[in-house]
């Protein structure tokens, strides 16, 4: 393990956590009802506030000057390495629903995990986490079974949007080079091991809403090589503009 | 200027969210401590994507400055996580007579959200008939509650452990 691995880790996490806070930023304003809209902007504030942590102890593990801002603002799509599940774009709420809920189950298991790392930093980040996700999974969650045993065009909506991020979920487990080197160094929990643990969480859940598991065909992987969706872009356009046009800009 | 002096200065920074709390109120600051000249002082956030943290920040070091000390430190920690437990009984009883209902204890607090009990106090009538509106509410520490016998809406802070 060496520092460029742990860097990259870092930022991968913090990648994850800012990506999706702005794709639930983008429902401000647009919310089914207010409520939910509420929701959602919480949910991206306590991910921002998460990806904040991340990004400044990456900057901290480089040690060349670049701020938390400049990992956001100022690196291009290819080295983001965030997963894809997150960066799908919104679609419906129920698409919304079934990206947050898988995102939730997943990073659930993990922080509680990743809160007994050695590494004291990550420990720390996930022990803060972990209590906001539980928070969010139980958002999430709620509405898989409240969408999924409603109504038909509910029914039909969460089963569709579930169908549609499903091929984006394996990539969560399969560990690329710099997590495997983190894996075996006692740094990062074993993913493989994770992923019986999250089928587990998400079939029941499915279950209660009525729903059935999708089909685990034509898995996507890249987000956390940095080969993304043409939706990554879009998203690095809307977030990074003004620090492009205008460098050092301050508010 | 000793530690209970600074603490009796930090007792006058309050919580830009909740101005009727200070930040010792809320258990946000974890230690004071002198070395070499410089006050040190720990805070740690409630959440993680709290915005009023920089201007807590930024609170504590203008109070002190104003009382002659200039040379202070104010480091973040995250972990321990903060919890709702380090509300002290004197800031739960100020929050209640602002209007946000105080966090009930881990177990009360999820049959509340739940909606299983009923069980959180409306701050204006003191009834118990209340139900819950949403998880979330104005802020990230709170969820949005109403009376059902004065019919006001209210926050409630939740409980985080």
């Amino acid at each position: 393990m060496n520092h460029q691995h742990l860097f990259e880790y870092v930022l991968q996490l913090a990648d994850n956590a800012n990506v999706l806070s702005h794709r639930l930023g983008q429902w401000c304003g647009h919310g089914p009802v207010i409520e939910q809209d509420i929701a959602m902007t919480n949910l991206a504030l306590d991910l921002i506030g998460q990806a904040r942590n991340l990004y400044q102890y990456a900057a901290t593990i480089e040690g060349k000057g670049r701020t938390e801002d400049d990992m956001a603002y100022l690196r291009d799509g290819w080295d983001f390495y965030n997963l894809l599940l997150t960066e799908l774009p919104n679609g419906d709420f129920g698409k919304t629903v079934a990206r947050q809920f898988l995102y939730d189950t997943y990073a659930l298991l993990f922080y509680s995990e990743l809160k007994n790392s050695p590494n004291e930093m990550l420990a720390a980040i996930a022990e803060k986490s972990l209590k906001e996700t539980a928070y969010h999974y139980r958002w999430s969650s709620e509405w898989v079974i409240r969408l999924g045993d409603g109504t038909e065009e509910s029914h039909r909506k969460m089963q569709e949007g579930l169908n549609e991020v499903w091929r984006y979920t394996d990539e969560i487990f399969q560990p690329v080079e710099r997590e495997k080197i983190l894996i075996a160094a006692g740094v990062l929990p074993d993913l493989a091991a994770l992923k019986p643990q999250w089928e587990e969480k998400v079939r029941a859940v499915i279950e209660e809403a009525t729903l059935s598991l999708p089909e685990a065909a034509g898995m996507q992987y890249g987000g956390k090589t940095g080969r993304h969706t043409e939706a990554l872009g879009y998203i690095l356009a809307e977030m990074q503009y003004m620090q492009r046009a205008y460098p050092g800009l301050e508010w | 200027m000793n530690v209970t002096q600074i603490y009796k200065l930090l007792a006058s920074v309050t919580d830009p969210e909740i101005p009727v709390l200070s930040i010792l109120d809320m258990g946000v600051v974890r230690g004071v401590e002198f070395s070499e000249g410089i006050v040190k002082i720990t805070i740690t956030p409630t959440y993680s994507g709290c915005p009023a943290m920089n201007e807590i920040e930024k609170n504590i070091i203008e109070t002190l400055r104003l009382a002659g000390v200039s040379f202070v430190k104010v480091n973040t920690i995250l972990s321990p996580a903060w919890t709702t437990d380090w509300m002290t009984e004197e800031g739960k009883q100020k929050l209640m007579e602002y209007g946000i209902a105080p966090p009930l204890s881990p177990s009360a607090d999820k049959k509340a959200l739940m909606g299983e009990v009923r069980q959180v106090t409306c701050p204006n009538c003191k009834s118990k008939h209340t139900q819950m509106l949403t998880l979330f509410g104005s802020t990230a520490c709170k969820a949005l509650f109403k009376c059902m016998d004065c019919l006001e809406p209210f926050d409630y802070f939740k409980c985080l452990r």
